[in-house]
């Protein structure tokens, strides 16, 4: 009978790590902006590969401000993992670390990449490749600062002793969302700053 | 404080209407009275009535706007219309039915029927159906904005660059049309993101996924389809603002931009959009044809794998639109192949539905007569589909009336037939009364005779060479009578929709009482009371079969489902949650009460873009804050949620 299953079965109550509806929630909008990322690098390649002049026009972009970013954003998601392995053990001290390291990498990543836009010789009317340029980065510097946004208030509920062992679903979708700008960022610097270099 | 419950044993009990359960759970689940209760709802019914009705003004608009067109054509060299107005007419009247209606009626519906097909008591993200609703309605009225002002968008709904872009387009008209389709696009994900993970953790227990209704398994291929499908369309949109207002150059050719770029980007979206404007209507069908065949649909495994088939297919197709853009033969060879092997999941589905007819002892109601005619269209559809999915046929068919033929055929045929017919079958659950049955078979006459009256001829029309979104035609080239005749056709068939909507406002009040059942149908919300209870069900249902209230009489197997008797969860506002496949209860879910919150979001998300339109960036600065603050507003962590201890 149908009740059989169901009999004497203990069930968690509310929301409690992946069993909550927001971390699904999560997983389906990560699904849909890693599409987002997949059709503006679509663009890129589509345009790039109509090219009549060389591609791009000033030669490869330079790796001096895009690796360092690069390793930054991954040393955020790594102390992120951390942190959230923490507060998995109802450790909240560690949460509040990892959020806060993670906070400042993020945001020494926003100040390089702001940098290099400003060290750049065209903009974003200068011709089609300017444009790819500053779309695609920005785009993805947006999604940064929302991931920023995200963690920020994180560390507001971090800090008012919200989170506990049993009850810290806010953080793994927050945090699964940061890991999510981290990979993306690598197939944007890879779209742009190696696959130049293949050909 | 008292700690939060961290697990409980849920009660197996029986309760029933009237009981002291269900009175606890009015008292909990039941809404605020008067305008607060009416703009904080967060009611999945509610919500779903409201999509539907604002679905349908949207479709008397896109309506009204195609009858003015008709009158311009009845008759050649007419000069009703400027060819200006007529460019902003055609260019709303798609805008509006596909978008604006075609797939919001059918959210509408699942909205509706999911936690009462599903036996829950809400969607997964109450607060964000809320929002969905929302954002639709705001992105609609902001899409009209510029239409009084004699400024709407007038490119065509696929809106091609370069006529587009600014230098051949510089009113406001395009990017109305582009903020309009950004912002309508995060209402299209949120809802879908709503109903997948609804589908996946929310169903009662044992409705493992090979036992639930066909019109959620088209919803959610339709909803997938829209978390992979919709960012292209959002992008391009964005993409061309950018062009427009801030100098970059993606579809300008003279600075190595791509128009064909547009077009991809574009279909790349638009043909999974059409299956997901129909999958979800084909599961209307699907549901509702059976029980009027008395009789469980014929094949439902081949039925459901082939919606998920069209679906994946549909994403490999895009280029049959682009047929005529000059791209490589063996490009359009492959695109080709692929646009005709969805022939395959299409038939199997007609089969099915005519299997069902053959096979059961159909009753003739008017919800019955909706979709069997709904089964002719779509071959109809689907041939003429067929043939211009052959290269050479649609070198000489692609830009005339045989296109909007086709279109309509599918669109008119698998939407708005089964829509039509899927609210003469569900009208009485969400009402409590029948509709008129002698009127409404009149009704379907009308429609029927009235939309083949109108599109068949364009068939013709467009054989003859006569050009789509051509504002008037001289008269010496023999196109004046079917003209005229698809003009008469066109106003009975407005004819019919006016008559059903009559039938439906005066059932309203004066239908014949329906109870629980009225059609002996056999899935969960036919259990529960019409209207049923805010709460849905009084306990959650357990599920043992595809047809839990048809078990005795099918005879098919030991298990039986209980209904009356089930899960107890009446602690404030609750559900379960269930795993994916199998629909093994593993968590007690705590559901958000009503809230100002989605409507507040929507209105300042909405400011954001008319701030942008209005190129007031300080406004819309200020508006993305506002948004910001309400989503953390919405998302704090909440004790009766049990989102935290302390």
């Amino acid at each position: 009978m149908a009740e059989t299953f169901i009999h004497n079965r203990q069930l968690p109550v509310g929301s409690q790590g992946h069993l909550a509806s927001g971390w699904w929630g999560m997983l389906m909008l990560i699904a849909t902006e890693a599409m987002l990322f997949a059709y503006l690098l679509f663009s890129y390649f589509y345009l790039a590969s109509h090219a009549l002049s060389p591609w791009p026009p000033n030669g490869p972009p330079s790796l001096r401000i895009a690796v360092p970013g690069t390793l930054i954003l991954i040393a955020g998601s790594v102390v992120m993992w951390w942190g959230e392995r923490g507060i998995e053990r109802g450790k909240t001290r560690r949460l509040i670390v990892g959020l806060s390291l993670a906070l400042v990498l993020g945001v020494l990543f926003l100040v390089l990449q702001g940098s290099e836009w400003k060290g750049e010789p065209f903009t974003l009317r200068t011709n089609v490749y300017g444009s790819l340029y500053f779309t695609i980065t920005g785009f993805h510097m947006f999604h940064v600062i929302v991931g920023l946004l995200v963690l920020a208030v994180l560390l507001v509920w971090a800090a008012r002793g919200d989170f506990d062992a049993n009850r810290h679903s806010a953080a793994s979708i927050g945090v699964i969302y940061w890991h999510f700008v981290t990979i993306v960022w690598l197939a944007v610097f890879f779209t742009f700053y190696i696959a130049p270099r293949l050909g | 404080m008292a700690t939060i419950e961290t697990h409980r044993t849920p009660v197996i009990a029986r309760a029933a209407d009237g009981s002291a359960t269900s009175q606890k759970l009015q008292r909990t689940w039941d809404g605020k009275p008067g305008l607060g209760g009416w703009l904080s709802t967060v009611d999945h019914k509610e919500i779903g009535k409201r999509y539907i009705v604002t679905a349908f003004i949207f479709l008397l608009i896109g309506g009204l706007e195609a009858l003015a067109m008709r009158v311009q054509l009845a008759r050649p060299n007419q000069t009703l219309l400027t060819p200006e107005q007529y460019n902003q007419l055609f260019t709303m009247h798609g805008v509006t039915m596909i978008f604006l209606y075609a797939l919001p009626v059918l959210s509408g519906f699942s909205n509706y029927l999911w936690p009462l097909l599903l036996g829950s008591r809400d969607m997964a993200f109450p607060r964000l159906n809320a929002l969905s609703y929302w954002v639709f309605l705001f992105a609609g009225i902001f899409l009209y904005c510029s239409f009084p002002l004699g400024k709407a968008p007038n490119d065509g709904w696929f809106n091609y660059v370069p006529y587009a872009s600014l230098a051949y387009n510089p009113g406001p008209n395009i990017d109305v049309y582009a903020l309009g389709m950004v912002l309508l696009g995060i209402s299209t994900t949120v809802g879908s993101i709503n109903f997948v993970v609804t589908l996946a953790r929310t169903r009662a227990p044992g409705m493992s996924l090979n036992r639930v209704p066909i019109l959620v398994w088209g919803t959610v291929t339709a909803s997938v389809g829209n978390l992979f499908a919709v960012p292209a369309v959002s992008l391009a949109f964005f993409l061309l603002w950018m062009d427009r207002q801030a100098g970059a150059h993606f579809f300008d050719s003279t600075a190595g931009g791509q128009p064909l770029l547009w077009q991809h980007l574009f279909w790349m979206f638009g043909h999974p959009w059409v299956y997901a404007i129909v999958l979800p209507a084909m599961g209307i069908v699907s549901d509702g044809l059976p029980v009027l065949c008395r009789r469980p649909l014929v094949g439902y495994t081949a039925v459901a794998l082939s919606t998920v088939t069209t679906m994946v297919l549909g994403f490999g197709v895009w280029v049959h639109h682009m047929f005529a853009t000059g791209l490589p033969i063996l490009s359009l060879s492959y695109f080709s192949a692929a646009s005709m092997t969805i022939v395959i999941p299409s038939a199997v589905a007609v089969f099915a539905w005519i299997a069902t007819i053959w096979t059961g002892r159909p009753v003739f109601t008017t919800a019955f007569l909706f979709f069997t005619g709904f089964v002719l269209l779509f071959v109809i559809g689907g041939v003429s589909g067929f043939m211009t999915a052959a290269v050479p046929v649609d070198w000489q068919l692609t830009r005339t009336y045989f296109v909007v033929a086709h279109l309509h055929y599918v669109i008119i045929g698998i939407n708005v037939f089964p829509v039509v017919g899927g609210i003469y079958f569900w009208f009485p659950k969400a009402t409590g009364r029948l509709m008129n049955e002698a009127f409404g078979k009149w009704t379907f006459w009308v429609m029927f005779i009235g939309f083949n009256v109108a599109f068949f001829p364009m068939h013709i029309l467009g054989l003859l060479g006569m050009p789509r979104r051509t504002y008037t035609y001289a008269d010496n080239l023999g196109w004046g009578t079917p003209n005229l005749i698809v003009t008469i056709g066109a106003f009975v068939f407005g004819l019919g929709i006016m008559l059903f909507l009559v039938n439906a406002f005066v059932s309203l009040r004066h239908g014949r009482p329906a109870g629980p059942n009225p059609w002996d149908a056999s899935s969960l919300e036919w259990s529960t009371s019409s209207p049923p209870p805010v709460y849905n069900f009084a306990v959650i249902p357990m599920v043992a079969s595809r047809y839990p209230l048809w078990e005795n009489r099918l005879d098919d197997g030991p298990d039986r489902s209980s209904v009356g008797t089930g899960l107890v969860l009446d602690k404030e506002r609750e559900t379960i949650g269930t795993s994916v496949l199998d629909a093994e209860p593993d968590v007690i879910l705590k559901m958000p009460g009503d809230s100002y919150l989605p409507l507040l979001v929507a209105v300042a998300m909405t400011a954001v873009f008319t701030c942008m339109l209005l190129h007031s960036w300080w406004g819309a600065g200020i508006a993305a804050v506002a948004t910001f603050l309400g989503s953390v507003g919405w998302l704090w962590p909440r004790r009766a949620l049990a989102q935290i201890e302390t």
